[in-house]
Protein backbone atom coordinates (compact mmCIF):
# COMPACT_ATOMS: atom_id res chain seq x y z
CA UNK A 1 0.00 0.00 0.00
CA UNK A 2 2.84 2.21 1.01
CA UNK A 3 4.57 1.53 -2.00
CA UNK A 4 1.74 2.05 -4.27
CA UNK A 5 1.49 5.77 -2.68
CA UNK A 6 4.68 6.56 -3.47
CA UNK A 7 5.02 5.11 -6.73
CA UNK A 8 1.72 7.89 -7.92
CA UNK A 9 3.36 10.44 -6.07
CA UNK A 10 6.41 10.32 -7.64
CA UNK A 11 5.00 9.82 -10.82
CA UNK A 12 3.04 12.73 -10.23
CA UNK A 13 5.90 14.69 -9.61
CA UNK A 14 7.49 13.52 -12.84
CA UNK A 15 4.45 14.53 -15.12
CA UNK A 16 4.94 18.02 -12.82
CA UNK A 17 8.35 18.05 -14.00
CA UNK A 18 7.40 17.99 -17.48
CA UNK A 19 4.66 20.06 -17.48
CA UNK A 20 7.07 23.27 -15.89
CA UNK A 21 9.65 22.51 -18.50
CA UNK A 22 7.05 22.58 -21.01
CA UNK A 23 5.60 25.96 -19.58
CA UNK A 24 9.17 27.38 -19.49
CA UNK A 25 10.41 26.50 -23.02
CA UNK A 26 7.44 26.43 -25.55
CA UNK A 27 7.56 29.37 -27.54
CA UNK A 28 4.24 30.85 -27.35
CA UNK A 29 1.09 31.48 -25.57
CA UNK A 30 -0.60 28.84 -27.30
CA UNK A 31 1.91 25.90 -26.60
CA UNK A 32 2.66 26.79 -22.85
CA UNK A 33 -1.36 26.12 -22.22
CA UNK A 34 -1.43 22.53 -23.72
CA UNK A 35 1.53 22.18 -21.26
CA UNK A 36 0.09 23.91 -18.27
CA UNK A 37 -4.01 22.46 -18.76
CA UNK A 38 -2.68 18.68 -19.27
CA UNK A 39 0.08 18.47 -17.10
CA UNK A 40 -1.50 20.24 -14.42
CA UNK A 41 -4.65 18.27 -14.16
CA UNK A 42 -2.41 14.10 -14.55
CA UNK A 43 0.12 15.15 -11.76
CA UNK A 44 -2.58 16.96 -9.40
CA UNK A 45 -4.56 13.87 -9.89
CA UNK A 46 -1.69 11.75 -9.21
CA UNK A 47 -0.27 13.08 -6.14
CA UNK A 48 -3.80 13.64 -4.21
CA UNK A 49 -4.28 9.80 -4.86
CA UNK A 50 -1.17 9.06 -3.47
CA UNK A 51 -2.04 10.85 -0.63
CA UNK A 52 -5.39 9.49 -0.08
CA UNK A 53 -4.20 5.81 0.04
CA UNK A 54 -1.84 7.37 2.15
CA UNK A 55 -4.17 8.62 4.92
CA UNK A 56 -6.78 5.81 4.21
CA UNK A 57 -3.85 3.23 6.10
CA UNK A 58 -5.43 3.59 9.48
CA UNK A 59 -8.76 2.87 8.17
CA UNK A 60 -10.43 4.89 10.71
CA UNK A 61 -13.78 6.97 10.45
CA UNK A 62 -12.32 10.16 10.04
CA UNK A 63 -9.37 8.66 7.81
CA UNK A 64 -11.82 7.39 5.36
CA UNK A 65 -14.15 10.60 5.03
CA UNK A 66 -10.60 11.94 4.67
CA UNK A 67 -10.33 10.25 1.92
CA UNK A 68 -13.70 10.97 0.28
CA UNK A 69 -12.92 14.63 0.57
CA UNK A 70 -9.27 14.14 -1.12
CA UNK A 71 -11.55 12.21 -3.27
CA UNK A 72 -13.49 15.06 -4.01
CA UNK A 73 -10.79 17.90 -4.36
CA UNK A 74 -9.82 15.62 -7.20
CA UNK A 75 -13.23 15.34 -9.15
CA UNK A 76 -13.04 19.50 -8.45
CA UNK A 77 -9.72 19.61 -10.09
CA UNK A 78 -10.72 17.01 -12.92
CA UNK A 79 -13.76 19.51 -13.89
CA UNK A 80 -12.14 22.76 -12.88
CA UNK A 81 -8.88 22.67 -14.44
CA UNK A 82 -9.68 21.93 -18.38
CA UNK A 83 -12.49 24.71 -17.76
CA UNK A 84 -10.05 27.46 -16.46
CA UNK A 85 -7.65 26.21 -19.50
CA UNK A 86 -10.06 26.76 -22.02
CA UNK A 87 -11.19 30.11 -20.31
CA UNK A 88 -7.61 31.31 -20.12
CA UNK A 89 -7.06 30.30 -24.13
CA UNK A 90 -10.49 31.96 -24.42
CA UNK A 91 -8.76 35.29 -23.23
CA UNK A 92 -6.11 35.44 -24.87
CA UNK A 93 -7.24 34.78 -28.04
CA UNK A 94 -9.83 37.35 -28.09
CA UNK A 95 -7.29 39.63 -26.90
CA UNK A 96 -5.78 38.68 -30.12
CA UNK A 97 -2.30 36.90 -29.31
CA UNK A 98 -1.12 35.47 -32.49
CA UNK A 99 0.11 32.35 -32.27
CA UNK A 100 3.53 31.22 -33.55
CA UNK A 101 4.12 29.64 -36.82
CA UNK A 102 7.61 27.91 -37.63
CA UNK A 103 8.74 30.14 -40.47
CA UNK A 104 8.31 33.48 -38.58
CA UNK A 105 12.20 33.27 -37.22
CA UNK A 106 12.06 36.42 -34.82
CA UNK A 107 12.80 34.18 -31.29
CA UNK A 108 11.42 35.86 -28.85
CA UNK A 109 10.14 34.08 -26.10
CA UNK B 1 7.42 7.93 5.42
CA UNK B 2 7.70 11.17 6.70
CA UNK B 3 11.30 11.74 4.94
CA UNK B 4 9.77 10.68 1.35
CA UNK B 5 7.08 13.35 1.90
CA UNK B 6 9.05 16.25 2.80
CA UNK B 7 11.35 15.53 0.16
CA UNK B 8 7.87 15.57 -2.15
CA UNK B 9 7.13 19.00 -1.02
CA UNK B 10 10.59 20.45 -1.57
CA UNK B 11 10.99 19.07 -5.01
CA UNK B 12 7.05 20.68 -5.80
CA UNK B 13 8.76 23.98 -4.15
CA UNK B 14 11.83 24.19 -6.48
CA UNK B 15 9.21 23.72 -9.38
CA UNK B 16 7.07 26.13 -8.53
CA UNK B 17 9.97 28.39 -8.36
CA UNK B 18 10.45 27.60 -11.46
CA UNK B 19 7.50 28.69 -12.79
CA UNK B 20 7.91 31.57 -11.23
CA UNK B 21 10.00 32.60 -13.56
CA UNK B 22 7.56 32.61 -16.02
CA UNK B 23 5.04 35.00 -14.17
CA UNK B 24 7.62 37.30 -13.64
CA UNK B 25 9.21 37.01 -17.56
CA UNK B 26 5.83 36.21 -19.51
CA UNK B 27 5.39 38.44 -22.67
CA UNK B 28 1.80 38.50 -22.49
CA UNK B 29 -0.44 38.68 -19.59
CA UNK B 30 -2.63 35.42 -20.06
CA UNK B 31 0.82 33.62 -19.86
CA UNK B 32 1.17 35.03 -16.44
CA UNK B 33 -2.18 34.50 -15.43
CA UNK B 34 -1.98 30.40 -16.96
CA UNK B 35 1.73 29.86 -14.86
CA UNK B 36 0.05 31.81 -11.67
CA UNK B 37 -3.44 29.09 -11.76
CA UNK B 38 -0.70 26.34 -11.94
CA UNK B 39 0.56 27.27 -9.52
CA UNK B 40 -2.57 27.61 -6.96
CA UNK B 41 -3.17 24.20 -8.13
CA UNK B 42 -0.11 22.82 -7.03
CA UNK B 43 -0.47 24.79 -3.48
CA UNK B 44 -3.46 22.59 -3.32
CA UNK B 45 -1.50 19.64 -3.16
CA UNK B 46 0.94 20.96 -1.06
CA UNK B 47 -1.50 22.30 1.55
CA UNK B 48 -2.82 18.51 1.59
CA UNK B 49 1.48 17.47 1.60
CA UNK B 50 2.14 19.65 4.63
CA UNK B 51 -0.95 18.10 6.57
CA UNK B 52 0.20 14.84 5.69
CA UNK B 53 3.88 15.61 7.68
CA UNK B 54 2.28 17.07 10.32
CA UNK B 55 -0.87 14.39 10.89
CA UNK B 56 -3.52 16.46 10.70
CA UNK B 57 -5.01 15.63 7.08
CA UNK B 58 -8.61 15.96 8.26
CA UNK B 59 -7.72 20.17 9.31
CA UNK B 60 -5.73 20.85 5.78
CA UNK B 61 -8.03 19.24 3.33
CA UNK B 62 -10.74 21.48 4.24
CA UNK B 63 -8.18 24.40 3.20
CA UNK B 64 -6.62 22.64 0.41
CA UNK B 65 -10.31 22.33 -1.19
CA UNK B 66 -10.90 26.34 -0.09
CA UNK B 67 -7.92 26.99 -2.28
CA UNK B 68 -8.63 24.85 -4.97
CA UNK B 69 -12.31 26.93 -5.34
CA UNK B 70 -10.65 30.19 -4.69
CA UNK B 71 -7.79 29.87 -7.51
CA UNK B 72 -10.53 28.32 -9.83
CA UNK B 73 -12.85 31.59 -9.22
CA UNK B 74 -10.08 33.77 -9.45
CA UNK B 75 -8.70 32.14 -12.68
CA UNK B 76 -12.61 32.77 -14.08
CA UNK B 77 -12.71 36.05 -12.75
CA UNK B 78 -9.52 37.29 -14.59
CA UNK B 79 -9.93 35.73 -17.90
CA UNK B 80 -13.26 37.10 -17.95
CA UNK B 81 -12.37 40.47 -16.96
CA UNK B 82 -9.47 40.82 -20.17
CA UNK B 83 -12.23 39.88 -22.01
CA UNK B 84 -14.66 42.84 -20.85
CA UNK B 85 -11.80 45.13 -21.34
CA UNK B 86 -10.84 43.71 -24.62
CA UNK B 87 -14.73 44.42 -25.92
CA UNK B 88 -14.68 48.15 -24.11
CA UNK B 89 -11.62 49.31 -25.99
CA UNK B 90 -11.53 48.24 -29.49
CA UNK B 91 -7.51 49.22 -29.30
CA UNK B 92 -4.98 46.44 -30.29
CA UNK B 93 -1.97 46.36 -28.00
CA UNK B 94 -4.10 47.38 -25.05
CA UNK B 95 -3.55 43.52 -22.90
CA UNK B 96 -0.40 42.68 -24.94
CA UNK C 1 -35.04 31.66 -11.39
CA UNK C 2 -32.73 32.48 -13.69
CA UNK C 3 -31.10 30.61 -16.76
CA UNK C 4 -27.87 29.93 -16.10
CA UNK C 5 -27.03 30.09 -19.86
CA UNK C 6 -28.31 33.07 -20.97
CA UNK C 7 -29.75 31.51 -23.98
CA UNK C 8 -33.05 32.96 -25.81
CA UNK C 9 -33.92 29.81 -27.12
CA UNK C 10 -35.49 28.22 -24.04
CA UNK C 11 -39.34 29.08 -23.72
CA UNK C 12 -40.75 30.74 -20.71
CA UNK C 13 -42.77 28.15 -18.71
CA UNK C 14 -40.41 26.25 -17.45
CA UNK C 15 -41.27 22.33 -17.61
CA UNK C 16 -39.40 19.22 -15.69
CA UNK C 17 -40.36 16.35 -13.82
CA UNK C 18 -38.72 16.37 -10.19
CA UNK C 19 -36.02 13.92 -10.73
CA UNK C 20 -33.52 16.41 -11.62
CA UNK C 21 -34.29 18.37 -8.65
CA UNK C 22 -34.27 14.76 -6.31
CA UNK C 23 -30.94 14.03 -7.79
CA UNK C 24 -29.82 17.32 -7.39
CA UNK C 25 -31.17 17.43 -3.62
CA UNK C 26 -28.96 13.76 -3.23
CA UNK C 27 -26.33 15.49 -4.23
CA UNK C 28 -26.25 18.35 -1.66
CA UNK C 29 -26.63 16.00 1.11
CA UNK C 30 -24.37 13.49 0.23
CA UNK C 31 -21.53 16.55 0.11
CA UNK C 32 -23.01 17.53 3.31
CA UNK C 33 -22.67 14.39 5.13
CA UNK C 34 -18.73 14.33 3.96
CA UNK C 35 -17.92 17.80 4.72
CA UNK C 36 -20.01 18.33 8.15
CA UNK C 37 -18.47 15.29 9.86
CA UNK C 38 -21.22 16.02 12.71
CA UNK C 39 -24.34 13.54 12.18
CA UNK C 40 -26.62 14.98 15.13
CA UNK C 41 -30.41 16.33 14.38
CA UNK C 42 -29.67 20.35 14.66
CA UNK C 43 -26.49 19.62 12.15
CA UNK C 44 -28.78 17.08 9.87
CA UNK C 45 -31.56 19.60 9.94
CA UNK C 46 -29.41 22.70 8.97
CA UNK C 47 -27.91 20.47 6.19
CA UNK C 48 -31.19 19.72 4.67
CA UNK C 49 -32.10 23.53 4.73
CA UNK C 50 -29.25 24.69 2.97
CA UNK C 51 -29.80 21.94 0.31
CA UNK C 52 -33.50 22.74 -0.25
CA UNK C 53 -32.47 26.37 -0.80
CA UNK C 54 -29.40 25.12 -3.21
CA UNK C 55 -31.76 23.09 -4.67
CA UNK C 56 -34.61 25.74 -5.31
CA UNK C 57 -32.08 27.65 -7.13
CA UNK C 58 -30.14 25.75 -9.32
CA UNK C 59 -32.10 22.31 -9.55
CA UNK C 60 -32.14 21.93 -12.93
CA UNK C 61 -28.95 23.53 -13.30
CA UNK C 62 -27.43 20.26 -15.34
CA UNK C 63 -30.27 19.80 -17.80
CA UNK C 64 -32.41 22.96 -18.01
CA UNK C 65 -35.21 23.00 -19.67
CA UNK C 66 -35.70 19.30 -20.40
CA UNK C 67 -37.17 16.34 -18.99
CA UNK C 68 -35.02 13.22 -17.50
CA UNK C 69 -36.29 10.53 -16.09
CA UNK C 70 -34.41 8.16 -13.13
CA UNK C 71 -33.72 5.52 -15.63
CA UNK C 72 -32.36 7.98 -18.26
CA UNK C 73 -30.18 9.50 -15.29
CA UNK C 74 -28.84 6.45 -14.22
CA UNK C 75 -27.80 5.56 -17.95
CA UNK C 76 -26.06 8.78 -18.46
CA UNK C 77 -24.28 8.41 -15.35
CA UNK C 78 -23.08 4.85 -16.21
CA UNK C 79 -21.54 5.70 -19.49
CA UNK C 80 -20.11 8.86 -18.30
CA UNK C 81 -18.30 6.55 -16.09
CA UNK C 82 -17.41 4.11 -19.21
CA UNK C 83 -16.24 7.48 -20.56
CA UNK C 84 -14.19 8.75 -18.00
CA UNK C 85 -12.13 5.29 -17.96
CA UNK C 86 -11.48 6.05 -21.31
CA UNK C 87 -10.78 9.88 -20.78
CA UNK C 88 -8.06 9.06 -18.33
CA UNK C 89 -6.25 7.01 -20.31
CA UNK C 90 -6.27 9.19 -23.01
CA UNK C 91 -4.66 12.09 -20.43
CA UNK C 92 -1.94 9.87 -19.59
CA UNK C 93 -1.07 9.46 -23.01
CA UNK C 94 -1.19 12.93 -23.25
CA UNK C 95 0.93 13.60 -20.40
CA UNK C 96 3.54 11.75 -22.01
CA UNK C 97 3.11 13.60 -25.35
CA UNK C 98 3.85 16.76 -23.46
CA UNK C 99 6.82 15.38 -21.60
CA UNK C 100 8.59 13.90 -24.86
CA UNK C 101 7.99 17.30 -26.64
CA UNK C 102 9.51 19.00 -23.35
CA UNK C 103 12.51 17.43 -23.21
CA UNK C 104 13.12 17.04 -26.88
CA UNK C 105 16.54 19.26 -27.66
CA UNK C 106 14.88 21.19 -29.73
CA UNK C 107 11.18 22.33 -29.26
CA UNK C 108 10.59 24.87 -32.16
CA UNK C 109 11.56 21.70 -34.86
CA UNK C 110 8.83 19.44 -33.18
CA UNK C 111 6.06 21.10 -32.99
CA UNK C 112 4.15 22.66 -35.96
CA UNK C 113 1.02 24.93 -34.86
CA UNK C 114 -1.89 24.95 -36.59
CA UNK C 115 -5.50 26.36 -35.66
CA UNK C 116 -8.43 23.64 -36.85
CA UNK C 117 -12.43 24.65 -36.85
CA UNK C 118 -14.76 22.18 -36.98
CA UNK C 119 -19.07 22.62 -36.24
CA UNK C 120 -20.61 20.13 -33.92
CA UNK C 121 -23.85 18.15 -33.81
CA UNK C 122 -24.35 18.54 -29.95
CA UNK C 123 -26.83 20.87 -28.49
CA UNK C 124 -26.99 20.67 -25.21
CA UNK C 125 -24.57 22.87 -23.42
CA UNK C 126 -23.52 19.72 -20.88
CA UNK C 127 -22.31 17.68 -23.91
CA UNK C 128 -20.54 20.85 -25.34
CA UNK C 129 -18.67 21.50 -22.31
CA UNK C 130 -18.25 17.64 -21.63
CA UNK C 131 -16.70 17.41 -25.82
CA UNK C 132 -14.63 20.81 -24.96
CA UNK C 133 -13.10 19.24 -21.86
CA UNK C 134 -12.31 16.41 -23.73
CA UNK C 135 -10.40 17.66 -26.38
CA UNK C 136 -8.68 19.74 -24.55
CA UNK C 137 -7.37 17.12 -21.94
CA UNK C 138 -6.72 14.83 -25.21
CA UNK C 139 -3.14 14.40 -26.91
CA UNK C 140 -2.18 17.61 -28.92
CA UNK C 141 -5.22 19.81 -29.01
CA UNK C 142 -7.00 23.01 -26.93
CA UNK C 143 -9.73 24.33 -27.56
CA UNK C 144 -10.08 28.18 -28.09
CA UNK C 145 -13.22 28.78 -28.27
CA UNK C 146 -16.98 27.76 -28.67
CA UNK C 147 -19.48 30.03 -30.71
CA UNK C 148 -22.42 28.75 -31.90
CA UNK C 149 -21.66 24.60 -31.90
CA UNK C 150 -18.54 26.07 -33.92
CA UNK C 151 -15.45 24.98 -31.73
CA UNK C 152 -12.16 26.56 -32.98
CA UNK C 153 -8.82 24.06 -31.88
CA UNK C 154 -5.59 24.60 -31.39
CA UNK C 155 -3.48 21.51 -32.38
CA UNK C 156 0.33 21.66 -31.39
CA UNK C 157 1.04 19.32 -34.28
CA UNK C 158 -0.67 18.51 -37.56
CA UNK C 159 -0.94 14.86 -37.13
CA UNK C 160 -3.03 15.46 -33.30
CA UNK C 161 -5.72 17.28 -35.26
CA UNK C 162 -6.65 14.56 -38.03
CA UNK C 163 -9.92 12.70 -37.19
CA UNK C 164 -9.83 12.57 -33.21
CA UNK C 165 -12.42 15.11 -33.38
CA UNK C 166 -15.03 12.74 -35.04
CA UNK C 167 -14.39 9.94 -32.81
CA UNK C 168 -14.72 11.65 -29.44
CA UNK C 169 -17.83 13.49 -31.27
CA UNK C 170 -19.19 10.50 -31.71
CA UNK C 171 -18.38 9.04 -28.10
CA UNK C 172 -20.12 12.22 -26.58
CA UNK C 173 -23.24 11.85 -28.31
CA UNK C 174 -23.45 8.63 -27.38
CA UNK C 175 -23.49 9.37 -23.52
CA UNK C 176 -26.21 12.33 -24.43
CA UNK C 177 -28.08 10.45 -26.50
CA UNK C 178 -31.42 10.38 -24.33
CA UNK C 179 -31.84 14.18 -23.76
CA UNK C 180 -30.75 15.30 -27.55
CA UNK C 181 -33.01 13.15 -29.28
Amino acid sequence: MNILAMITISLGVVFFFGATLGLLRFPDFYSRVHAAGKGDTLSSLLMLFGLGILVLENAHFIDVLTFIKIMMICVFIFVTSPTTTHALTDAGYSAGVKPWQKDDEETES
Amino acid sequence: MNMFLIVIGLLLFVLMTAILYRVAKGPTVIDRIVAANMMGTKTTVLLVIIGTIFGRVDMFVDFALTYALLNFIGSIAASRFFQWKRLKSHGEKDII
Amino acid sequence: MRDPSGREDIPMERQGTGTQFVLMFAMCMVTWFVFSGRYDVFHLVLGMISSLIVTWASGDLLSPNRKISMRCAMTISWRMAVYLIWLVIEVVKANIHVFKLALSPNVRDRIEPSIVTFKTVLKTDLAKFVLANSITLTPGTVTIKIEDGVFVVHAIDTSAAEGLQEQMERRVAHIFSEIES
